[in-house]
Order: structure tokens, then sequence, then C-alpha cells
């Protein structure tokens, strides 16, 4: 790839030695050869810095945790206690509050977005045109542009005593109010993708259908969405992950309580919300600190699964085309 | 799809059978559900700006914005949380776009399609996939503690350059790869090198591409709460920072404190702060909306 000439106007510089003349007529190292040189290393070390990053994420989360994690933690009691109390004496590290109130509200959440976000991105994809296309793809946009803290304040304020009028419950921060906001937090993100995914079907196929005089529903149902599917599931995987991994905004309209939730009007706390709620007390270097590590190791992990599934997923189906 | 039968016979006016009919009823019906659901979507968008805006604007005034915060944030005004937003989103720029810009470039003009590069995307894809607090977790460990930065500005703002990187590298290497590659073509035949087609040709082309990227940033930026909290942000603060060394408040914390953590905070205050916030991330975000569709417009291939 970089055996091109170089400027035809660059001054040519014999090397000392041996070589004949028209050796040195040919060879072109001047300085904007060697300006393409410096600048090749300098993109690539930038290229390289995105796998430096990620995996420093790793290291450096995994040291501040690893010697609690090999000493003195039980896995089974992380992964399986139902009591989470750090600070206390004799303290203990059960997580399953934590991973319950997660899953609670991660399904809460998707169970929001995706149908909408599906019914979104067909719209959007296929059936809108021009003008309107635009002014709808700005509104999700602009949900997506909605800082995390700002939905927090919605949640605390607006929904709160929304659903507590609306369900007749004592206290509007719970599995509920926290799925609702991350259900409108991911759907711009599933909606996004999942359009991609649609208008990634090649148009021929639509053609082909509509020839046969389907109407457009027809082609879409029976056409595009079959051929969308890996790319919507990747969207859903996505969702799950922005959901899973948000906090500011789960910490505040979740009442976060340490207990795993029974029903969705029972407050919850989730893993992320837990470490941003104790991170600021836990002394440096402490069990509690190292803990608090452990379990962003447990979040880095999974998040790091479902992305990497998602992208499995998306590029089979490239590669199979 | 490619079994597809030719029907020969010519109608010369079309009249829909009945189950064509029926198909055509279907597909009205469900155009307009899916258009239905589409804005049950939106309308939480416009409900909350206006909520906000109704709410916080009567609050919002130039002493709101220009003084600092008392009593925890119960009294007074912003400014060194807003002061504070600034230096953080600048120092997050200032790491974040030059290295987001050179992967981009790689990314777009070098890189073949080997492992190397698909170790990069993978990268780039959890980079951007790894929770908020994840990358607060990081920022502790590595900047502050390991680095030896200390709670400060330096420090929170690498967090969140970390953060946004993947935000960079993908708004501009989706600009570079808008150029046509003829371009290049022309150029490399006149002699020029790889470097001289990009700097000369490449990046000129790919239009406000890293314009959009840096305002993306700002949007991230300005917004994320968690990776600053613990790493340079701090609750109260009435001077402006004079130097990356120093903690500073910001804008998104200040909203999570005077919404949860003050006691007595007047109602109106968490709603004008939170409109401070939105509209600082709405209008870059119009900005970058603008710059698209104007690219769009003009593009003359």
């Amino acid at each position: 790839m970089q055996d091109k000439p170089d400027s035809p106007t660059s001054a040519e510089k014999p090397i000392q030695g041996e070589q004949p003349a028209w050796a040195a007529s040919l060879d072109r190292r001047d300085s904007a050869w060697q300006l393409d040189m410096i600048a090749k290393v300098l993109v690539q070390l930038g290229g390289i810095s995105a796998i430096l990053f990620i995996a420093a994420i790793f290291i450096f989360i995994g040291a501040q945790g690893f010697e609690f994690m090999w000493n003195r933690l039980s896995f089974s009691e992380l992964l399986f206690g139902d009591r989470w109390e750090p600070a206390i004496n004799p303290p203990s590290y059960g997580a399953l509050p934590l991973i319950a109130g997660t899953a609670w509200i991660t399904v809460v959440a998707m169970a929001i977005a995706v149908p909408l976000a599906f019914a979104a991105a067909v719209y959007i994809g296929e059936f809108a045109r021009g003008k309107q296309r635009e002014w709808l793809k700005i509104g999700i946009e602009t949900l997506a542009a909605i800082p995390s803290v700002v939905w927090g304040v919605i949640g605390l304020t607006v929904m709160k005593p929304i659903i507590e009028d609306l369900f007749d419950v004592q206290f509007g921060l719970n599995v509920l109010n926290a799925g609702i906001i991350l259900g409108l937090m991911a759907a711009p993100i599933i909606a996004t993708i999942a359009e991609d995914a649609l208008k990634a079907v090649p148009d021929g196929y639509r053609e082909a259908a509509e020839s046969l005089g389907a109407t457009r529903w027809q082609v879409i149902w029976k056409v595009v969405l079959p051929h969308a599917r890996p790319g919507m599931s990747a969207a859903v995987l996505l969702g799950v992950g922005r959901a899973f991994g948000e906090t500011i905004a789960v910490l505040m309209a979740s009442g976060h309580m340490l207990m795993a939730p029974e029903s969705i009007f029972d407050s919850a706390a989730t893993l992320t919300a837990t470490i941003a709620a104790e991170l600021g007390e836990a002394a440096v270097g402490g069990d509690h600190y190292q803990v608090l590590f452990v379990l962003g190791l447990l979040l880095f992990l999974i998040t790091f699964g479902i992305n990497l599934l998602a992208d499995r997923i998306v590029r089979g189906r490239r590669i199979a085309k | 799809m490619s079994q597809l039968q030719v029907n020969q016979s010519h109608v010369s006016t079309f009249q829909p059978t009945t189950t064509e009919g029926r198909a055509l009823t279907v597909q009205k019906l469900l155009r307009m559900g899916f258009l239905a659901v589409t804005l049950l979507l939106l309308i939480p968008a416009g409900a909350i700006l206006a909520v906000l805006v109704f709410e916080g604007a009567p609050g919002m005034s130039w002493d709101f914005l220009t003084t600092p915060p008392r009593q925890g944030g119960a009294a007074g005004g912003i400014s060194t949380a807003l002061v504070g937003t600034v230096w953080l989103t600048a120092t997050a720029l200032g790491l974040a776009l030059p290295l987001g810009v050179a992967a981009a470039i790689y990314l777009s003009e070098y890189a073949r399609d080997n492992w190397l590069t698909r170790t990069i995307n993978v990268a780039i894809v959890n980079l951007a996939g790894v929770p908020s607090i994840v990358h607060a977790l990081f920022g502790v460990g590595a900047f502050v503690y390991f680095l030896q930065f200390g709670k400060s500005i330096l420090a929170a703002g690498s967090t969140l350059a970390v953060m946004t990187l993947p935000v960079v590298i993908v708004s501009t290497r989706e600009s570079l790869q808008a150029v046509p590659q003829s371009f290049r073509d022309a150029c490399w035949n006149m002699g020029a090198t790889r470097w001289q087609t990009i700097w000369r040709i490449v990046l000129p082309n790919s239009g406000s591409g890293i314009l959009t990227g840096l305002i993306l940033v700002v949007c991230r930026a300005v917004g994320e709460t968690a990776p600053i909290m613990f790493t340079g942000a701090v609750f109260l603060r009435q001077m402006y920072p004079n130097s990356l060394d120093d903690k500073c408040m910001a804008l998104s914390l200040h909203l999570y404190n005077v919404s949860t953590q003050v006691q007595d905070v007047p109602d109106h205050i968490p709603f004008t702060v939170a409109l401070t916030l939105v509209m600082v991330v709405m209008s870059m975000n119009s900005v970058a909306i603008y710059f698209r569709m104007k690219l769009r417009g003009k593009k003359k291939w």
C-alpha cells in the first residue's frame, strides 16, 4: 500500500555509497516521504490507543479488586448472598439484591423500549419520507441527547407523583419508575441501530417484492424484517448494555433500596448505582472499596460479553453475505 | 427472491381484488399504528423539555448564571459549576480530539482488513459500551491514584476523554469515508504521498466531520455525572479553578446534588439547573444537526 511514488517535484538526494547514479535518482526518500512515514506511525498509534485503553480499564479495575477477590471474597457469597452490608461489622457482601434489582429494571426497560424503538425504526426507515422523516429523526436524537442526570430529575420529580397517583403505591421511586426512565433512554439507541439494520437490506429485495404487487407492509413483514433480524437483535443487545450500565438516572429513580424487589412497585438498587452511591464513602484500599471494584469488574465483563456478542451477530451476517 | 414469477397479464385499469383491498387496508392501519407509536416515543422528549422550561425558566436569570452557589446550592447561582464544566469539557476535548482523529484517519485511510484493525474496531465498540461508572472506577484507579493526578480537573478530564474517544473516532471515520475514493486516486496519481493526500484532499473534503465529532464530545462530556464525581468534581466550591490541578464543580454533579443531597432546596432550582444543562446540550446538538444537513445539501458528489 505504501509503494506509491512520492511528489515528483521533490529534490533527489543521492545516498552515499556505491549505488549507481540511476538508483539514486529513483530514490524518493525526501522530506515528504519522511513526513508520510511519521504520520503513518502517529495515526497508527492513535488507532492502537483504543486497544490500550480497553486493556487498561480491565487491568486497573482488576488490579484494585484482585487482592481482595483472591484472599477474602467468597464468590458464592457474592453471587448468591442476599445481604449487601459492606459497611457494618461483620460485613456481608451478597450482591444478589443488586443483581436482582439490575435484572428487574433492565427487563422492565426493555419491555418498554423494544416495541417503541422497533416501531419507530420501521416507521422512520420504511414508511416515512422526506421532511417528515428528517423531523422524526431529529426528535429521536433529541431524546438521546438528554443527559442521564436530567432523566434522574424527571424520575424524581415528574414520574414519582404520577406513579404514586396512578397505581396507588406509597413510594413512587421503584422498579417501574427506573424501568420507564431507562426504557426511554435506551429506545433512541435501539431505534437508531435497528433503522441502520433495515437500511442495510438491499433495495432490490424491496423492488422485487413490490413488483409482484406486495403492499409496503407485506414487503416489510415478509422481506425486510426477516433479512434485518440479526441487526435488530444486535440493536436489542446494545440497548440491554445501555440500560444495564446506566448509573445516575437509575440511582435517582429506583429508590436505591438494598433488597431484592418482588414486584415492579418495590424499590431496588442496581450494581452501577451501588458503586456510585458507596465509592465516595469507602476508605481507599479497604475491603469495601475493593469489593466495589469487583462489582465494576463484573459489570465490565458482562457489557464486554454483550458487545462482543452483538458484534459477532452483525459481523457473522456480513460474512455470510 | 430469485424465483419470483412475473405476471404477464396486463390489466388496463387497476381494480383491487378483495385480497388486495384487504392488504391495503391492513397496510394503512399499520402505517398509522407505527406513526402513533413513534410519536408516543417522541412525546416524552417534548414533555420533558416543556416541564423543564415551564418549571425552570422563572428561576433563570443573568444573576443565576453569574453568581456562585451558596448553602450547598440551596441559594445563589451556578457560575462556578458552569465554569467548571467548561474546564472539564475543554480538557476532555483537548485529549480526546487529537487521539480520536488520528485513530479515525488510521482506520479510514491506512488500515487493511487484518486482525489489528478488527481488534481496534472491537475495542472501540467496547469502549463505547462500558458503563460510565466503570469508566469512573478506571479514572479513580488509573488517573487519581496510579498517575497521581489526585482529584483534579486533569484526572476528571482524562476520564471523560477515554469515555468520549469512541464518539470522536466513529463520527470522524464516517465523515472521512464519505469522501469518494476517486479524490484519493486522483491525488495519488499526481504523485502525492498518502499523508499529503489526507492533509490536502481528504480532511478538507470531509467537511464538518471533525467538527461534528467535537460537538458530540461536548454533548456527552457536559451531561455525564458518574465519571467525574469521584475523579475531580466536588460538591461545592465558590472559587473558579485556576489550573488543571484544581478541583472544580460541574453542572451535572451540581444538578445531582441539589436534587438529591441538599435539604431545603427551593423547588425551582433543580429545574433551572436542568434547563441550563439541557440548553447547553441541545444547542450544541442542533449545531451538529445543522452542519450535517448543510453538508448533505451541498455535497457535490
